[in-house]
This record gives C-alpha cells, structure tokens and sequence, in this order.
C-alpha cells in the first residue's frame, strides 16, 4: 500500500525542502521506492536541493494539463535508483493547478511507488492546500521558533479540516519534524525545548534535527542531506525519523554537539 | 549596577519561558475562533432576523462587535432604527 506524505509547515524558510529531499533519500536508501514531489509552483527548488536541476524536461502542471506524460516528467535520482523527483513548473499561473489534475497524478503515482512525498510550498494558500489534500500522513517542520510554531498550529488546524481524509471523517496522521535544534540553547532556556513545542501543538515527535553546518553544505552540493554524508549529526536524525515513518520504534535521540576543544577552536576554521 | 544584575538573572533563566507562555496564550485564543468560524456573521443574522420580525431595519445598519480583553470581552450590538419605529409598532398592536 503507497503512502502519500505531505511535508508542510506553514511558515517558510523552516527546511520543508531540505527534509523532504532528507526523508525521500533516507526511505529509498532503507530500501523504498519513493516519489518526491515538488508543490512549490513558481518557486521550485525541491530539484536544487536533489541535484538533478538541469535535468528538467517537464513538470507537474505539464501532466496535469496533459501535455507530457507523468513517465516523461518523474526524473530518476543519479545515486539511488529506487529514488526520483517529480519538479514543480517555474510559470507564475497558479491556477495551473488543479484539485483534479492533483487527484489524478496522486493516484497514478500510488500505484508505482511505496511512498509519495509531497513538498509543500510556504503559506496557506491554494498550492499549500493542494499539497496536502491528497495525503494520508503529515510531517509538520517546524523550528524552536514562536513564530514558526504558531504557524504549525494553523497547519495542523488545516490538515484536520481541508484534507480528503478529514472530510471523510478519518484522522490524518501527523508528526512534527523540529529542525534547527541546538541541544546546549534549549537547555540554557534560550530556545523552546522539545517539552514546550510537543506540549504546545499535541502532536506526536518524528524527530529532532540539530542546528548543522552539514545541511549547507548538503545544499550547496545538490545532494539530499543524508546522501552527502551518513555519518552526519543530521544525516543521523532524518535516517531515524524516516525508519519512525515506516512504523520502527526507534529512540528519540536528543541531539548534542560534540564539545570542541582548544585545538579545535584554534584550527577548527582552516580545517573546515 | 542595578542593571547589570538584573541583566545578569534575566540571562540565567532565559527568553524561552516567555516564548512558551505567549504561544499558550496566543493559540489558545486563535484556535478558538477556529472552531467557531465567523461567530460574529452567524450573530449578525439572527439578530437581525429576530429584530427585523417586529421593525423594518436596513440590514447594513446591523453592526456586531466583539473586543477581547483580558479577563471581560464585550459584545457591542449597534442597531439603527429608521424614524417611523413608533407608528409601525402602533399599526402592528
């Protein structure tokens, strides 16, 4: 059975992206086929992040309007073959989309793939509420952040209410994803902790990814963060949130940063 | 000197309980007009088709206002009623 997912946070900039390309790599490399879809029309950039930019040829409105076929649009991930990207069109015409066009694509990529994660644009508008119409499960980003978990709450509110499986009476599944985690400011009461943002939004934890050089430097090299490297702080914690997704039990693990010495502080820059 | 230590306790206990304690608040309030979506245009209609069973009243006279505050919100109901109230109700009796 395919499960449709929708990454979503409402407020943007919290790594929406970054922990859709993080999660889709993490699920292929445990051995799913996965589908990452890129909702952002007008702003895509789901294909920066996975590094297959300049290899688009036609997007979700081209098979949503019928030009190409939904084959001719899915691109195959360079590294994982089980792995690929269905990008989001660059035209400004929002309404290029439709809830029909999105039902029919939703449905036909049910059928060829284990998962189908849908990256939702910022806001609550009609690409937000497209991304999300279709799915069976959420994962809510969101950072230690007032603001950001404000606007989680208002997701959350959404997902309950506009969904397909809302109106249907079902209960959309949901997990919150908290992303830019710095262990050592939490604990000096300088952030939100992880008590404060569960308690605040009464939604079940997926998984804390900290505050990390190495989700930039993913970045910069169009390579989904826990590709670029396993090993990684946050590489470590989209792997165990991805194996909590397919109904693992595994412990949350707080992270914290390994304590730089002297030395490191002296060189730590040249090394880097 | 005073302000350099009461500086020096605000940074012990941190910014993040503030944080905390104004989003309780904040979504407490927002997610209740979630539930009730648009309590004042709900009101507005049956006031005024309650009222407008005994006088004749121009619908856009009809205002409904709610203002929340801390512990007491108000409801503010402004009805304007045309001049000929009195005879219309002494034809009605």
């Amino acid at each position: 059975m395919a499960k449709v997912l929708v990454v979503t946070s409402g407020k943007g900039g919290v790594g929406k992206t970054t922990s859709t390309a993080a999660l889709g790599a993490a699920l292929a490399q445990q051995g799913e086929k996965v589908v990452v879809v890129d909702f952002d029309v007008g702003l895509r950039n789901l294909d920066l992040i996975m590094g297959a930019e300049r290899r688009v040829v036609f997007d979700l409105i081209n098979v949503a309007q019928g030009v190409a076929k939904l084959s001719q649009a899915l691109i195959r991930d360079k590294r994982l073959e089980n792995l690929w990207l269905l990008p989001a069109s660059q035209t400004r015409d929002k309404d290029a989309l439709t809830d029909e066009g999105i039902r029919d694509i939703i449905a036909e990529l049910r059928t060829r793939f284990d998962w189908v994660i849908c990256d939702s644009p910022a806001g609550i508008e009609r690409g937000a509420t497209l991304a999300m119409r279709y799915a069976d499960e959420a994962v809510i980003v969101t950072n230690p952040e007032v603001s950001s978990v404000r606007d989680a709450d208002r997701i959350i509110g959404m997902l309950d209410s506009k969904t397909v499986k809302a109106e249907q009476g079902e209960q959309m599944k949901k997990h919150v994803l908290i992303t830019r985690y710095d262990t050592s400011r939490a604990s000096r009461g300088e952030m939100l902790n992880i008590d404060d943002i569960l308690e605040i939004l009464a939604v079940p934890l997926l998984g804390i990814i900290p505050e990390s050089q190495d989700v930039l430097k993913a970045s910069n090299v169009g390579s989904p963060v826990t590709l670029n490297d396993a090993t990684s702080m946050p590489a470590r914690a989209y792997m165990d949130a991805a194996r909590r997704l397919s109904g693992e039990t595994v412990t949350m693990v707080v992270p914290t940063e390994q304590r730089k010495g002297f030395m490191d502080r002296l060189f730590g820059r040249r090394a880097a | 000197m005073s302000m350099n230590l009461l500086r020096l306790l605000r940074r012990r206990t941190g910014s993040a309980p503030v944080a905390r304690e104004r989003l309780q608040i904040l979504l407490a309030h927002e997610r209740g007009l979630r539930s009730q979506p648009d309590l004042l245009g709900i009101l507005r209609e049956e006031i005024l088709a309650v009222v407008s069973r005994h006088v004749v009243l121009d619908p856009e006279k009809v205002v409904v206002r709610m203002d929340r505050g801390e512990s007491v919100s108000t409801l503010e109901v402004d009805i304007e009623v045309p001049n000929g109230f009195d005879k219309k109700m002494a034809i009605a009796s």
